[in-house]
């Protein structure tokens, strides 16, 4: 069949995929350490129709060939771990990371998530939680009786218990940095997993080895930029046009030889 | 048989194809650092006994349009666009040394710089490792500095430069994987005039009001073919109803 049909098929293809991943950032314009992704495109493989240089006659040789590329795909979705802005809720059981790293959290099968996403809370049993309900690790659970909680820059977590004169040390918080941070797999809930293209997480105290200090009583907000992702969604609705107009050309192309030229 | 039947075919078939490189420019209007197909059509005499009165078309490339795409603000240390002339030397995946102009870099599990697609970049000598850093910046001229782990703000280390190559355009063709190469398949020296700009990309130079143009100039050509072979049909079946006995 028609070759430029089906072109044009992949080029529609792959900017649906990117007004999805546009939606997406704009969606979670809000959401508490959303990290903004981005469509990455690749043309795809060529086909030599004619080669260049083959002979044309027994002395005359084609100056150029022709090669015909088969379109557009879709290589990967990447996700861009630049800083969000740091918004004051005061908050006690906020943290923010400024810098690298993600705060670790055990998933229901057992194996550990990350995020950046630090709006905790407190479960019934005392144990910091986020608001997904999943417990941090290594785990803090606050002794009955907590007046106020204080989690300083470098991740220890003290509490301040009803009849004890001093704060009481009841943990640490350590985060997790990446050598890929993008090659990590989000899986929803502003949680992301170790996968082979992000090598394993290296865990220690916040502000030491190159990773991020904590924030009380902040969070990170979403690092999507709104005015961005509006003129990426115009710029993908209008390729999508093109791209629709040239399957209509193509389409048209057939119908006018059926047309014509059938019996 | 009727040549003109034939010729006509071979002029809507080639026009066709032309319109598929058209459709490719199209879909990869954005596509980093694409660069779009420029065709052309040439004739091709049949010679033979008496008159050469055939000429059939044939479509073919031109070149690769070299021209410079839009550069968009993207503000990722690791993306780099190029700003003028010149190519980003990046290994193939048969090993070769292949040019791209699509700077969207970063670096891999093992610490290895790679393009968007996977592909390693070149430094100056071989594939460049980039070891764990806290900020890393890609210099004007290619250089990679480093803020290591743990370092202080003080404690920038150089990690390699990135090749960058400016062969004569008329020298470069497109590979089957979409990369540019040297036609001799000959490693380029890396040139010094290079530069390059941070926090950008370069977008698809694809001209999208012009392919949509030769589109519908394509196709009324295609058009124009087809109605070509209806009239060689309605000729034949002209002469067949005068020669008709009764």
């Amino acid at each position: 069949m028609n070759k430029a049909l089906w072109i044009a098929k992949t080029g529609l293809d792959a900017q649906q995929t990117r007004m999805s991943v546009i939606s997406n950032n704009l969606a979670n314009v809000n959401t508490t350490g959303f990290k903004k992704g981005r469509a990455v495109f690749q043309d795809l493989i060529y086909q030599t129709v004619r080669q260049a240089g083959a002979q044309s006659a027994q002395n005359t040789e084609l100056p150029s060939g022709l090669m015909l590329g088969t379109g557009v795909r879709t290589v990967a979705t990447e996700k861009m771990f630049t800083q969000g802005n740091m918004t004051e809720t005061g908050n006690a059981l906020d943290a923010a990371i400024e810098g690298r790293g993600f705060f670790q959290i055990l998933t229901p099968d057992g194996n550990l998530a990350y995020t950046r996403d630090g709006s905790f809370q407190l479960n019934s049993e005392g144990a910091l939680v986020t608001s997904g309900g999943l417990e941090v690790q290594p785990g803090i659970v606050l002794p009955e009786g907590t007046q106020s909680i204080t989690i300083a820059e470098d991740g220890t977590v003290s509490a301040q218990v009803a009849g004890n004169v001093g704060p009481l040390e009841v943990g640490a918080l350590e985060l997790a940095d990446f050598v890929n941070p993008a090659g990590l797999q989000a899986i929803g809930q502003n949680l992301f997993i170790e996968t082979q293209a992000s090598g394993a997480p290296q865990t220690g105290n916040p502000g030491l080895d190159g990773r991020g200090s904590l924030i009380q009583g902040f969070l990170e907000s979403s690092n999507v930029n709104t005015v961005e992702e509006l003129v990426n969604m115009i710029e993908t609705q209008r390729a999508y046009e093109t791209n629709s107009k040239a399957i209509s050309t193509a389409d048209q192309m057939l119908q006018y030889v059926n047309n014509n030229l059938g019996r | 048989m009727d040549r003109m039947l034939y010729l006509a075919m071979s002029g809507a078939k080639e026009t066709a194809l032309a319109q598929a490189r058209n459709s490719q420019n199209l879909a990869n209007a954005s596509t980093t650092g694409f660069k779009a197909s420029l065709d052309a059509f040439s004739s091709r005499p049949v010679s033979g006994p008496g008159y050469d009165t055939r000429t059939y078309a044939m479509t073919e490339d031109m070149q690769v349009d070299f021209s410079p795409g839009p550069l968009q603000a993207t503000g990722r240390d690791l993306d780099v666009a190029v700003n003028g002339a010149g190519w980003i030397a990046v290994q193939a995946a048969d090993g070769t040394e292949a040019y791209t102009r699509a700077g969207d870099l970063r670096v891999d599990s093992v610490g290895q710089l790679t393009t968007g697609t996977g592909l390693p970049v070149l430094g100056d000598g071989g594939p460049i490792a980039v070891p764990p850093f806290e900020t890393l910046e890609i210099g004007s001229d290619g250089t990679i500095s480093i803020r290591p782990l743990g370092q202080e703000a003080n404690a920038l280390a150089q990690v390699d430069r990135i090749k960058l190559v400016n062969p004569d355009p008329a020298e470069l063709v497109r590979g089957e994987d979409g990369l540019i190469r040297h036609a001799l398949m000959q490693e380029q020296p890396a040139d010094a005039q290079v530069s390059l700009v941070g926090g950008m990309l370069e977008a698809s130079n694809v001209n999208t009001v012009e392919a949509m143009v030769k589109m519908i100039d394509l196709a009324r050509h295609f058009e124009m073919q087809v109605k070509m072979m209806k009239t060689a049909e309605d000729n034949d079946a002209a002469s067949a109803s005068l020669l008709r006995m009764s």
